[in-house]
């Protein structure tokens, strides 16, 4: 069990920097989740964390230790590896006991513990199979076992689920939820999931090109997005974009077509004449007949989500989704009238992407007002 | 591959029967002179079916090579030549692929090229370095004025020896000093897999503990294959042998004492070439690879191919 420390570090290969100074206080027995697309310098930071990778400047600390020029071994961290990394020529027992055998445990304890750790993950059967006649899914448990009998303070996972098909995808995150509740060892779970991030963490750090962009709760990242590369990024469906500028006359944010979105009047108030991004999620839209909404758009294709419907429309020369529960047959070419309430808007700077203010502040100021 | 091609297979089946026949019939004339007499094996039809002298060739030409010593040195030479490079193929790959050290490349390609120079190309040289092993330092410190000073100074004259001729350590150690076994291994050791490097050194096995655990069990078909081939390679030497050792009695290898059971002027004296029992020598010389060869064959395909993951 430990807290770990990152502050102001940085990577540079050669005159190439990945990660521009990540500063992040993980608590002991969190489970944080690095989210981000590849290359954003998330692998490289947990590498860092491990050991695996020196630390160009900046500092990072486990327990209160500063680990910068320790050995992964002597940093008491843990690592489930994307493609399992099992030795081949070992068998399942060998594999989760190596750990132990390089340690110099004693034989009649590493078994036994071997024996009890399998059997917590569900291998007992596959003890004696070596890692080439397993599946997948079992390579997965062998490497999970291999982190946990060694009791680690830290366990990390570099995007362990990756190589795994969708069904046993989901099922390995619950056991690795489930693990995690069982042995609270503090966590970092590196992937670019974003269905993996929001399900596993208790919070959420979102890279990109080697700086973080947020970092909260799940539904925190969810509902106040702090810029428009995380309200694109997270949320699947996709965050729909529109540009225009904010006019406190009509409290609405007028777009280039001349139609206007209706956006809180306190915001509209404070940030009159700003150019802004309008970020609005698929499912908090509604449709209506056509000429009733906000917004008039052309429908285009439907996609069969079975729990509801992604519809597809532009308007102007943009694509614009909307999710909806019921099932409406519109033929492709249809005018489709689209309801925007002003709360489920997000604003976000034109020029910086940055959020212009946390839309939640707004919603309660509009209650109360 | 697999085709509906009758005529193919036909012209496959007749090209490896061919390749068959080539490689048969010398051995088969080789065992058919091991079993005739001195007159049948010099009488003019060549003899195709084998007669019933063979063990008494055997014992005769055994006795008149003094084959127990030369095949024991051999096996000596062999095996040594076997073990040592071995280790230094993989302690010196392991080195290549695994660290990051200055020079890394250099030294690499340094050890490649002299896959370019093999013991005959650079026979003069080694000879000259067997013949005193030290030579080389002595040629330093001449040149550097060291040997000068030290005689100035204590008055004792500086004379390193180390005199590999006739001697196991002078057989072997050119033999081993070869790179074919480096690069094998560094082929070999550049497939493993990053992550499994770092999941050692997550779990806390230095390097050492890394190369012993995992490596070594898993180059086990390059082992193998390349213990195959150095030991044919080893045990097939004439050219070194014959340079490098003058007291035949007890360094002299195998091949080297066949050479003088061939039949020419000197061995016979103008009397009737004995061929049975060159013949009959050459059968028990070829016994000992042919036997390695057979009982490696699996794991040495295995190993040169690569595909035992």
């Amino acid at each position: 069990m430990a807290k770990i420390s990152i502050r102001d570090v940085r990577k540079s290969y050669g005159k190439d920097q990945v990660v521009h100074g990540v500063s992040l206080e993980i608590a002991n027995g969190e489970f944080i989740v690095i989210l981000g697309p590849s290359g954003c310098g998330k692998s490289t930071l947990l590498r860092m964390i491990a050991g695996l990778e020196s630390i160009t400047s900046g500092q990072i600390a486990i327990a209160d230790t500063v680990v910068n020029d320790l050995e992964p071994r002597e940093r008491g961290c843990a690592m489930v590896f994307q493609n399992y990394a099992l030795y081949p020529h070992m068998t399942v027992a060998e594999n989760i006991g190596y750990a132990l055998k390089v340690a110099g445990t004693k034989k009649a304890d590493r078994l036994a513990k071997v024996a009890a750790v399998a059997a917590s993950v569900g291998l007992t059967e596959y003890l004696d199979r070596r890692p080439g006649q397993l599946s997948g899914g079992q390579r997965q448990r062998v490497a999970m076992a291999r982190a946990i009998i060694r009791e680690p303070r830290v366990f990390l996972f570099d995007e362990p689920l990756s190589n795994l098909d969708a069904k046993l995808r989901v099922q390995m995150r619950h056991e690795i939820r489930r693990i995690h509740n069982r042995i609270k060892a503090t966590s970092v779970f590196v992937t670019h999931d974003q269905a993996e991030g929001m399900t596993l963490a208790d919070r959420l750090v979102v890279m990109n090109k080697g700086v973080i962009e947020q970092v909260g709760t799940p539904s925190e990242i969810y509902d106040q997005p702090a810029s428009t590369y995380v309200g694109g990024f997270i949320g699947s469906p996709a965050m729909n974009f529109l540009s225009g500028q904010v006019d406190r006359s009509t409290s609405s944010v007028k777009l280039a077509s001349g139609d206007r979105i209706e956006v809180p009047p306190a915001l509209a108030t404070r940030h009159h004449g700003k150019l802004v991004q309008i970020g609005i999620r698929p499912e908090a839209m509604t449709m209506v007949p056509a000429g009733q909404g906000t917004l008039n758009a052309t429908f285009e294709f439907v996609e069969e989500l079975g729990a509801g419907r992604l519809y597809h429309m532009m308007f102007e020369d943009l694509t614009i989704a909307v999710l909806a529960g019921d099932r409406q047959s519109l033929t492709p070419g249809a005018p489709v009238g689209l309801h925007i309430p002003a709360h489920a808007v997000h604003l976000f700077d034109a020029d910086t992407g940055k959020r212009v203010e946390a839309a939640s502040l707004a919603l309660v100021e509009q209650v109360f007002a | 591959m697999i085709e509906r091609t009758p005529f193919l297979n036909i012209a496959t089946h007749v090209i490896l029967l061919s390749g068959l026949v080539i490689i048969i019939v010398p051995i088969w004339l080789a065992f058919v002179a091991a079993t005739l007499t001195l007159q049948q094996v010099n009488s003019a039809p060549i003899e195709l079916w084998p007669s019933d002298q063979l063990w008494v060739n055997l014992q005769e030409a055994w006795r008149l090579s003094d084959f127990g010593t030369k095949f024991l040195n051999t096996l000596i030479v062999a095996v040594s030549v076997v073990v040592g490079k071995i280790t230094l193929a993989c302690i010196t790959a392991f080195a290549l692929v695994f660290f990051n050290f200055r020079g890394r490349m250099v030294i690499f390609w340094m050890i490649f090229i002299t896959l370019m120079l093999p013991l005959e190309v650079r026979i003069v040289p080694t000879y000259a370095v067997a013949a005193n092993a030290l030579s080389p330092f002595q040629t330093i410190m001449d040149v550097t004025g060291l040997t000068w000073l030290i005689a100035t100074l204590s008055g004792i004259e500086v004379t390193l020896e180390w005199n590999l001729l006739n001697s196991y350590t002078g057989l072997i150690l050119p033999l081993v000093a070869t790179a074919t076994g480096t690069f094998l291994y560094r082929q070999f050791f550049l497939t493993i897999p990053d992550e499994l490097v770092e999941a050692a050194r997550m779990d806390g096995a230095g390097p050492l503990r890394f190369l012993w655990d995992v490596l070594i069990p898993l180059s086990k078909t390059n082992i193998a294959a390349l213990a195959t081939i150095m030991f044919v390679y080893a045990w097939n030497q004439y050219l070194w042998p014959l340079l490098v050792i003058t007291d035949r009695a007890n360094y002299g290898l195998v091949v080297v004492q066949l050479s003088d059971l061939i039949p020419d002027q000197q061995t016979t004296g103008g009397g009737t070439p004995t061929w049975h029992l060159a013949m009959a020598a050459t059968l028990v010389v070829m016994l000992p690879p042919i036997t390695v060869v057979i009982l490696m064959q699996r794991w040495f395909v295995r190993g040169l191919i690569n595909t035992d993951k």
